[in-house]
């Protein structure tokens, strides 16, 4: 088990560095960098930049080095926790990207419980009651779910809580807590906000995993053991419970590792209509501004996220299933 | 097929499975997927659906009554027009617009007390039927000086429903280009992983594994964020596609790939080998004929995600650029939400993508089923 995770660790490292080279190239090597945007700018306001000016600047910036001297300068000190500069913000990004992570990944996470809390009830429900108006209802939703844009969920929802509730909608703090230090007070009005994302960005996944289960749920009820469980006299509720579910979840925390991306990418836009102050809005505002090494840092980092979700989506099922653990 | 009793497929009732297994001997294996895929009633609605959602998105400037980018002043904001019956066949209140003072927001007050009749086959701006001719027909229209907003006006007073029609040519083209580059570079790189194997194969693996730790839409976004703004709209839509496929052909690939290893061990590959046929012949004529069924469906359901991405996109200012219409453009107007809540029918243009996904997802589901009768 030591040895598999070992593996899978380093592993993740090569991925990792590729998934920064990629990145990196990506954005640095089309066309057009912040410093013209910067350059054009000044130039709109009516200021004029001498040539030895602009010089000056790109050679500050390192605008002209080749591609690997970049690369590198920056993976060295990334591995020390420097991401390089903002250009639009002028400060360190390590500065700007760990607060925002912070908040994406606890938005992601509950995201992930709140779909298993959701989907395991009602796929198992769906399943026992097949062909029944709810599980039709069930059924419809789910659909329906899975189809639905994370930002339209956003807008809906505000929409509706905004004119129905009069409900302070958008971030995760009431204005008067943005700035204030943790306190239960602003404890109390996170959790008034954070309930929004959560469904937003959980939605989908909720729809996909009840499928999942409902599906998984089916296949084992025909299975004989289920059989044997009912003609030894067992409870029904013992029998779903203890002896179907549980055979049931393994597919579920395989496509646990599957709904990640669409929770992270979920995040991301959910979060720029909903105004969070997570990775999404600043993710997207280097990408369209260029400003490099904020928007490959989010980039890798956000990957990071994802891979390490996956490995521990891994590590849980190799717990739950002995058949992969002493493989 | 090895496990009929297990591997089920959701919403196949077994009566059905029997009467289709009673008589598999003496009908086709067409035929036989054709009966499954009509037995559901979802998958066959979906696929009627999409025929009828492409026609108005081919037709758009006919079912359409003004040109979408026509912008007029006095429809600012204006709401879905009202229906009334008051002369005697079905019409539009009259609509009066005034400022208000206090907010200078524009205020629409309804007159239903006179009808504008709606007309059909009415005579309006002109349009190119498929770049063929030149038409100035529309479907329905109301005299002027009155004007018919189904859906309702955006700022410029452009009409939504129009609009709507006209983004679903590039939402839903989007979506079938985009996965139709995606189904051949997935077939071609995942049957040359899973027939050749080796370091070939690990290569591969590993490509796809490294596009897929990277999370869908940051990914989508960053290199669309590389695409120059001084190009064409038809350019624009072509290179967004590329971007599109770009991320989904991983999962085609990776499907065929476990088709082609699962054919590769069947003895038919090997007599066929045997008989002196060619690595081209045995994987053109022997696998690819066996694969094509199960391309279709994984592609079909891939469709969504493009469809999904491409609006994902141009909400954010990263795909489709305005003055090119498509569904995340449009919704880019009801990315604020006061907006919104003061004219909720600018949300309209995202029920046409959640109808365009879900009957993807329904008819996906009905093809899956079809393609393995037997179950």
């Amino acid at each position: 088990m030591l040895n598999y995770i070992i593996r899978r660790l380093l592993y993740m490292l090569v991925t990792l560095v590729f998934v920064a080279i990629i990145s990196f190239m990506l954005l640095d090597l089309t066309p057009g960098s912040y410093l013209d945007t910067e350059i054009a700018r000044l130039r709109q306001a009516g200021g004029n930049m001498s040539d030895g000016q602009i010089e000056a600047l790109k050679i500050r910036y390192g605008v002209n080095d080749p591609f690997p001297l970049k690369f590198g300068k920056w993976i060295v000190g990334v591995l020390q926790g420097d991401f390089g500069q903002s250009f639009e913000f002028s400060v360190p990004v390590s500065s700007l990207i760990w607060g925002r992570l912070a908040f994406s990944l606890i938005l992601a996470t509950s995201s992930i419980i709140f779909a298993w809390l959701i989907s395991i009830p009602l796929g198992v429900y769906s399943a026992t009651h097949r062909y029944t108006i709810p599980d039709y209802i069930i059924t419809v939703l789910q659909f329906v779910g899975v189809a639905i844009p994370e930002f339209l969920i956003a807008l809906v929802l505000m929409v509706v809580s905004a004119s129905v509730f009069h409900a302070d909608v958008g971030g995760l703090f009431s204005p008067a807590y943005v700035d204030a230090a943790w306190s239960g007070a602003k404890f109390v009005d996170f959790l008034k906000h954070v309930w929004i994302p959560i469904i937003v960005i959980g939605a989908s996944s909720t729809a996909w995993l009840t499928r999942v289960m409902r599906a998984n749920l089916l296949d084992v009820l025909n299975a004989q053991y289920v059989q044997t469980a009912r003609a030894k006299g067992l409870g029904e509720g013992l029998v779903i419970w203890k002896h179907a579910v549980r055979n049931a979840l393994h597919p579920l925390i395989m496509a646990a590792g599957g709904i990640l991306p669409a929770l992270i990418s979920g995040e991301v836009i959910a979060s720029i209509v909903l105004n969070l102050p997570t990775t999404g809005p600043l993710f997207i505002n280097a990408l369209i501004k260029k400003d490099t090494y904020l928007a490959v840092a989010f980039l890798l980092l956000l990957s990071v996220m994802l891979v390490v979700g996956n490995l521990l989506a891994d590590l849980a099922l190799a717990w739950v299933d002995p058949r992969i653990r002493l493989e | 097929m090895a496990t009929p009793n297990l591997a089920k497929p959701i919403g196949a009732r077994p009566v059905a499975a029997k009467a289709a297994q009673a008589d598999t001997s003496q009908i086709s294996q067409g035929r036989l997927m054709v009966r499954r895929f009509m037995q559901s009633k979802l998958s066959v609605f979906g696929g009627i659906a999409l025929v009828i959602m492409y026609l108005l998105a081919l037709f758009a400037p006919f079912f359409g009554p003004y040109d979408v980018n026509e912008i007029d002043t006095n429809y600012q904001w204006s709401g879905p027009s009202t229906l009334t019956f008051a002369g005697g066949w079905p019409g539009i209140c009259g609509v009066t617009q005034t400022l208000d003072q206090k907010n200078f927001a524009w205020v629409y007050t309804k007159d239903c007390s006179q009808s504008n009749p709606i007309q059909l086959f009415v005579h309006g701006s002109s349009y190119s039927v498929l770049g063929l001719f030149n038409s100035d027909l529309h479907l329905f229209g109301v005299g002027k000086p009155a004007k018919i907003y189904i859906w309702g006006a955006d700022s410029q007073g452009r009409d939504i429903f129009g609009r709507v029609l006209m983004g679903a040519r590039v939402s839903l083209s989007v979506g079938l280009v985009g996965v139709g580059f995606s189904t051949v570079l997935g077939s071609i790189l995942g049957t040359a992983s899973g027939y050749f194997g080796g370091i070939i194969d690990n290569l591969m693996q590993r490509v796809i594994e490294l596009i897929s730790s990277i999370p869908t839409l940051p990914l989508y976004a960053t290199i669309a964020a590389t695409l120059p703004h001084d190009i064409s709209v038809t350019q624009r839509f072509f290179l967004i596609t590329v971007v599109l496929s770009l991320v989904t052909w991983t999962g085609l690939a990776r499907q065929v790939r476990g088709k082609v290893l699962s054919y590769r061990g069947a003895d038919y590959t090997s007599a066929a080998r045997l008989a002196g046929a060619s690595h081209t012949r045995v994987i053109m004529n022997h696998m690819l004929p066996n694969a094509v069924s199960h391309i279709i469906v994984v592609a079909a359901l891939a469709v969504p995600g493009a469809i999904l991405g491409e609006t994902a996109l141009s909400f954010l200012g990263l795909g489709m650029l305005p003055p090119a219409v498509s569904w995340g453009v449009l919704l880019r107007d009801a990315q604020q939400v006061q907006v919104v809540t003061t004219y909720p029918w600018l949300m309209i243009p995202g029920a046409a993508v959640i109808a365009a996904v879900l009957c993807f997802n329904l008819l996906g589901d009905g093809l899956r089923d079809a393609v393995d009768p037997y179950g």
